[in-house]
C-alpha cells in the first residue's frame, strides 16, 4: 500500500487511501476534535441506524451538533453499519438532528465516510431515495451554518446528503465522486476492473474537486493524529467565525448561490 | 373415424413448401409486454402505448408523450449545451445521437404548458435520452422550470424517467441533486404545488431528490421506481430480490407514492388537481 504521506498521488492511489484501514473512525474523529460529545440515538420513527452516529457537543466551548457516518471497526461494528451504508433511517436521524439544531441554533458539523447509502432490499422498501431527498430539500434552507468534512470516501448520493451545507472540505486523502471508480467503469465501460483508469477520468480527488469549486479547501493529513485533529479545528474555528457574520437569510443565499453555479 | 382429413388440410408439408411464409408476416406486429409478458399485437398498444393488459406505460420519448397530455405548450431552453466538462470520450458523439432520436438538447423537456383552465410548469424527463440519466443541462433546466414557475406563481408538474446521475459529467451530475432541490424548495415556500409523476424507469439520483419532493406523488401503472439497481443489491446483499420489489404499486404499499394513474386518465387527473389547488378554487375563493 502506498503511504498515506506520500506527496504526487495518482487518482487510484487516492481511492485506496480514502478507503485504507488506517483511516480514522467516526468515533475517534468526533472525540479528537470536539469536547463531550453526547451521542443522540434514533430516527423517532422506526429505527437507529449504525451507520450515521449523531450528538451534542462542544467545540471550543460552543454548542454544536455533531453527524458522521460511520463504518466501524470491529467485523461484527462494519456488519451493523453495512461498512458505513446508510439505511434511509440514519438519513432520517441525521435529518431530525439538523432540524433539531436548527431550533436551538447551533452549528451543524458533518464528517463524511461512506461508499454511498446502503443498496438493500429492506433500504427500498424504506424508501432510500426519498431519506436522501428529503435531506437534500430540508438542508437547502436551514437557518444554522452546515460544515461538511469528507474523511475517507465521499460516495454519491448517500454522501452529498450530508454534504450540501454550506461548507465542504475533504481530507488530502479522501475522494468525492458520482460513483464508485469500480462502478462507473462497469457502467460506462462494461468492466469494472479499470476502476484506476476511471479514478483518473473522474476527477475525484481533493485537488481537482477544489479546482472546480465543488470543494472548499483540502485537510493536510500526517501520521500524528493529533496533528490532523489540530489542523480540522483550526480549519473549523474560521470556518464558524466566517459564518458567523452573516445573517440567517445571508447564510441561506450563499448556500443557495454555491450549489447554483453547478 | 378421424377427426380431420390430413390430406384435405394444410399441412406442415405445405407450409413448408412455402419458403418465404415467414417473412410475409412483418415483424414487430406481435409486442410482448416486458412487465406482464402477455403478447398482443402492436396496434393494440394504441395512444397512450400502454399494454392492454396489465396496463403498464412503454416507455415514450418526452414529444410522445407531450402529444396527449397539453393542449398547448411553449418550450423553454431548448439550446442550453452541456460544456462537458470531464471532456469524456466519445460523449459528444452519444449526445448527438440522442439528440436526433429524441429531438431535444438533453433528457428534459421543460415549458409552460396548459391543460383545460390550468397554466403549470411541465417537465418530461425522456427514458432515451441516453437512459433519461441527469447531466447538467438537465439540471439546469429543472432548477430554471422551477425558478420562472416560482417567479410567476405556478405550479410545477414533472414527469420523471431516469437511470441516475449521467456518469459522463461525474461530481457535476451529482451537484444537480443539490441545485434542483433548493429549487424546489424556494418553489414550495411560496406555497406553491408541485406534483411529480413517477415513469418507468425512476431510479438513482433523481428519485434519491426530486422525483420524492412532490406535494403529490403519482405514478403510472408498474413503473419501476427505487434507489439502487436491481443488479446492485443482489450483489452487495448476496440476496435474491423479488422481481416486483421496486413496481410502482409495492412503492405505494410501503407509503411512498400517493396514487398510480392510468395514462389515459393521466390528463384530467392532473388538471383535477391543479384545479383544487388554484387560488381561485372552494368556498374560500
Amino acid at each position: 500500500m502506498v503511504s498515506l504521506l506520500d506527496k504526487k498521488k495518482t487518482a487510484a492511489q487516492i481511492v485506496a487511501n480514502a478507503r485504507s484501514e488506517e483511516k480514522m473512525s467516526a468515533y475517534e474523529l468526533i472525540n479528537g476534535i470536539f469536547s463531550d460529545f453526547m451521542e443522540l440515538h434514533g430516527d423517532r420513527l422506526s429505527d437507529d441506524d449504525a451507520a450515521i452516529v449523531g450528538g451534542v457537543a462542544k467545540f471550543n466551548d460552543m454548542p454544536v451538533t455533531v453527524i458522521a457516518t460511520n463504518k466501524g471497526k470491529s467485523a461484527e461494528e462494519r456488519l451493523r453499519t453495512h461498512f458505513g451504508c446508510p439505511e434511509p433511517s440514519g438519513y432520517r436521524k441525521s435529518l431530525r438532528l439538523i432540524k433539531q439544531a436548527e431550533k436551538f441554533n447551533r452549528p451543524v458539523i458533518a464528517l463524511v465516510n461512506t461508499a454511498g447509502a446502503y443498496p438493500g432490499k429492506s433500504a427500498e422498501e424504506n424508501g432510500q431515495g426519498e431519506a436522501i431527498a428529503h435531506n437534500l430539500f430540508e438542508i437547502s434552507s436551514v437557518k444554522i451554518p452546515v460544515i461538511s468534512m469528507i474523511y475517507g470516501e465521499g460516495g454519491s448520493g448517500g454522501a452529498l446528503a450530508l454534504a450540501c451545507g454550506d461548507r465542504v472540505w475533504m481530507f488530502e486523502n479522501s475522494m468525492y465522486s458520482v460513483l464508485s471508480p469500480e462502478g462507473f467503469a462497469a457502467i460506462l465501460w462494461k468492466d469494472s476492473s479499470r476502476a484506476d483508469e476511471a479514478a483518473e477520468v473522474m476527477q475525484l480527488t481533493p485537488e481537482k474537486l477544489l479546482e472546480q469549486h465543488v470543494i472548499d479547501g483540502i485537510v493536510p493529513e500526517s501520521r500524528s493524529h493529533k496533528r490532523v485533529f489540530k489542523a480540522v479545528k483550526k480549519i473549523l474555528q474560521k470556518e464558524l467565525t466566517d459564518l458567523d457574520k452573516l445573517t440567517p437569510s445571508e447564510l441561506v443565499e450563499k448556500r443557495h448561490q454555491r450549489f447554483r453555479q453547478f | 373415424m378421424q377427426l380431420f382429413d390430413e390430406l384435405k388440410t394444410l399441412g406442415h408439408k405445405h407450409i413448408k413448401a412455402d419458403k418465404k411464409a415467414g417473412e410475409k408476416v412483418p415483424s414487430g406486429m406481435w409486442i410482448a409486454c416486458p412487465k406482464c409478458h402477455q403478447s398482443f399485437y402492436h396496434k393494440d398498444l394504441g395512444v397512450y402505448q400502454v399494454c392492454p393488459n396489465c396496463e403498464y406505460g412503454f416507455r415514450i420519448t418526452a414529444r410522445e408523450r407531450l402529444k396527449w397530455l397539453v393542449d398547448s405548450f411553449s418550450e423553454m431552453d431548448d439550446s442550453l449545451k452541456t460544456t462537458d466538462p470531464l471532456k469524456f470520450p466519445n460523449y459528444q458523439k452519444k449526445l448527438s445521437k440522442a439528440r436526433v432520436q429524441t429531438e431535444l438538447n438533453d433528457s428534459v423537456l421543460t415549458g409552460i404548458a396548459k391543460v383545460e383552465e390550468q397554466t403549470f410548469g411541465l417537465g418530461i424527463m425522456d427514458p432515451a435520452f441516453i437512459m433519461g440519466s441527469m447531466g447538467t443541462i438537465t439540471g439546469e433546466k429543472i432548477t430554471r422550470l422551477f425558478e420562472r414557475a416560482t417567479r410567476q406563481s405556478m405550479p410545477v408538474v414533472l414527469f420523471t424517467a431516469s437511470g441516475g446521475a449521467r456518469m459522463q459529467e461525474g461530481i457535476f451530475s451529482l451537484m444537480q441533486m443539490a441545485k434542483i432541490s433548493q429549487a424546489v424548495k424556494r418553489h414550495s415556500e411560496t406555497g406553491l404545488l408541485y406534483i411529480t409523476v413517477l415513469t418507468d424507469p425512476t431510479t438513482g439520483g433523481v428519485t434519491a431528490s426530486f422525483a420524492m419532493q412532490g406535494d403529490i406523488i403519482l405514478a403510472e401503472p408498474r413503473a419501476l421506481v427505487g434507489f439502487a439497481g436491481k443488479r446492485v443489491i443482489e450483489q452487495t446483499t448476496h440476496q435474491k430480490v423479488p422481481n416486483d420489489l421496486q413496481d410502482a404499486e409495492r412503492v405505494l404499499e410501503h407509503g411512498f407514492i400517493d396514487a398510480i394513474v392510468p395514462r389515459k386518465d393521466m390528463k384530467k387527473k392532473l388538471a383535477w388537481l391543479l384545479d383544487l389547488h388554484s387560488k381561485g378554487s372552494g368556498a374560500n375563493g
